[in-house]
């Protein structure tokens, strides 16, 4: 018995959602999918240990699951109009391997459309992509099932009745319908990172779904961006164990240990960086990457090379300017040795409607002042940061900088 | 697949506009049907009145209640629509996107709801063979 559900197991974790994805096309809707899919299944674990495993087991689930939809659709006389809509059998189950990989990036960019919420991309991409069950995904999100179980509901039922195509997008739109893609994969990929730091313990880690996403897109959609991601996740992903120190406090970059960093990541995320760097033009992500790879090179904080991260904020934010970019900015022309520009740059963004309430903004601008001596306009910042910051390994981190500050005020 | 384009803009946008840009919006518009009439994506539209024109009808307890406006504290009024043929939210999306007020204000794109059939009415019937 054991070894049968243990056999199930790994047929669904190899096939399931390749397999889903045909289906969903085939069928037009996300749940007659799923279900043919699971009865695909079922009937696997009762023929193949009798009949002996086929030739092609993808192909045969497919076809399995494609006649369960349609005796469904059949059956249900509110769904009898939708029968004219399906392919003539023979038609449908000529399967070639090219046209399967084509239906996961259909599902990719489906589960992403922008015309969707983004916590709806999320939990979808999630749940259709990465197979996750509702319960993973909601306990991975830190959300109540039934309230993540709506919104994946409410999110198919839009794609049904708003006939969100499923389809992967034409030449002209694909840059953009692309970075939502990719916008959603690194949401999950930092919600994954973040969460690690709070106190909950899951056994879903979002980061490596994110990463495993990332590759194969970057497998299907060989584009500079998703190799620009891939380079960043894995960059960024190679320091979290230095992210914190044994006492669970937080630590800047400059404060990690070093040698807590994952070095064969590292070399990884820049193998897929030099990839990206031959696909011209440079997008976001890869920008962004460069500028991770930059400090993953550099041996101790103080060998950072601070000149070219200036260059690639340069290009960054003449490409896709945005306040927060300009607060990375300022900093990087700070500690590349220019204070008084990098604060005066912060100053000119400070009454941003983004800026003014992000508590980074001010722990940022209170460590330029501390470095540069202001300890009383540093304490102020520090405490407007406080004020703002909400996650608790956040605030103790300000905490700690306020005490240090006071510290070395008496002193004087 | 039918889709309506809900048109919606501040109507003091509008009303801050000199005469010479309001005619070249609307040129603009009468183009850009042209264009959807062309591509066999117009079905129907129609740009409306501002909105103290408008008139609200209730019907409560078989009583009709009728009052001006409605004035609800929305930041933008709805000023027109389009009902456009599409293949699917793709499509209808990007044509939306070439609607010239869609740069003032914004378009909602909502995809019809066609009614049920006419439920049969009760009587004997002849018809069958």
């Amino acid at each position: 018995m054991s070894t049968e559900s243990s056999a199930l197991d790994s047929l669904y974790r190899i096939y399931s959602r390749r397999v889903q994805a045909t289906l969903i096309r085939l069928l037009g809707d996300f749940e007659l999918a799923e279900e043919a899919m699971q009865d695909a299944f079922v009937a696997a674990v009762q023929q193949w240990p009798v009949n002996g495993e086929p030739d092609n087991p993808q192909a045969w689930l497919i076809r399995t699951g494609y006649h369960r939809g349609v005796d469904q659709i059949r059956q249900r006389s509110t769904a009898r109009r939708r029968a004219h809509m399906l392919l003539p059998i023979e038609e449908a189950l000529e399967i070639d391997d090219a046209a399967i990989e084509d239906d996961s990036l259909r599902l990719l960019f489906t589960c992403c459309h922008p015309s969707l919420s983004i916590e709806a991309r999320i939990a979808l991409t999630l749940r259709e992509m990465c197979g996750l069950t509702t319960e993973q995904v909601a306990s991975a999100l830190l959300m109540k099932p039934t309230t993540l179980a709506q919104r994946i509901v409410r999110a198919k039922r839009k794609i049904r009745d708003a006939h969100i195509p499923y389809t992967v997008p034409a030449q002209k739109e694909l840059p953009e319908r692309l970075a939502d893609v990719l916008q959603v994969i690194y949401l999950v990929f930092n919600e994954g990172y973040s969460s690690s730091m709070g106190t909950a313990v899951v056994d879903i880690s979002l980061a490596r779904e994110a990463l495993r996403l990332g590759a194969e897109l970057a497998r299907l959609l060989p584009r500079g961006e998703v190799f620009g991601l891939m380079a960043l996740m894995l960059l960024n992903n190679a320091r979290r164990d230095a992210r914190q120190n044994s006492a669970g406090e937080l630590m800047t970059l400059e404060a990690q240990d070093r040698r807590l960093w994952h070095q064969e990541e590292i070399a990884s995320g820049i193998e897929w960086l030099e990839q990206a760097l031959a696909l011209t033009p440079l997008g976001y992500y890869t920008l962004q990457a460069s500028i991770a790879a930059v400090h993953s090179q550099a041996g101790s904080a103080d060998k950072t090379d601070w000149a070219r991260i200036v260059r690639l904020y340069d290009a960054l934010c003449r490409r896709f300017p945005s306040p927060i970019l300009t607060l990375n900015h300022a900093v990087a022309i700070a500690m590349n040795g220019a204070p008084e520009t990098g604060l005066k740059l912060l100053d000119d963004i400070a009454h941003h409607p983004q800026i003014s309430r992000y508590h980074l903004f001010h722990a940022a601008k209170a460590d330029l002042l501390r470095r540069q001596g202001q300890h009383e306009a540093a304490r102020s910042a520090y405490q407007q940061a406080l004020q703002l910051a909400t996650q608790a390994p956040e605030k103790r981190f300000l905490i700690s900088r306020l005490a240090e500050l006071e510290n070395s005020l008496q002193k004087k | 697949m039918k889709y309506v384009a809900l048109v919606y803009y501040q109507e003091q946008l509008i009303n801050a506009m000199s005469d010479q840009e309001w005619h070249d919006l609307n040129q603009e518009c009468i183009t850009g049907v042209e264009r959807l009439n062309a591509q066999g994506n117009y079905l129907a539209g129609q740009a409306l009145q501002p909105i103290e024109t408008a008139t609200t009808v209730r019907v409560r307890d078989g009583e009709t209640l009728i009052s001006d406006g409605p004035f609800a504290e929305t930041k933008e009024q709805l000023a027109g629509f389009y009902l456009l043929e599409a293949h699917d939210l793709n499509e209808a999306l990007q044509l939306a996107s070439r609607i010239p007020p869609a740069r003032l204000g914004s378009i909602e794109v909502r995809p019809v709801r066609e009614l049920p059939p006419k439920a049969e009415p009760k009587k004997e019937s002849g018809e069958q063979p």
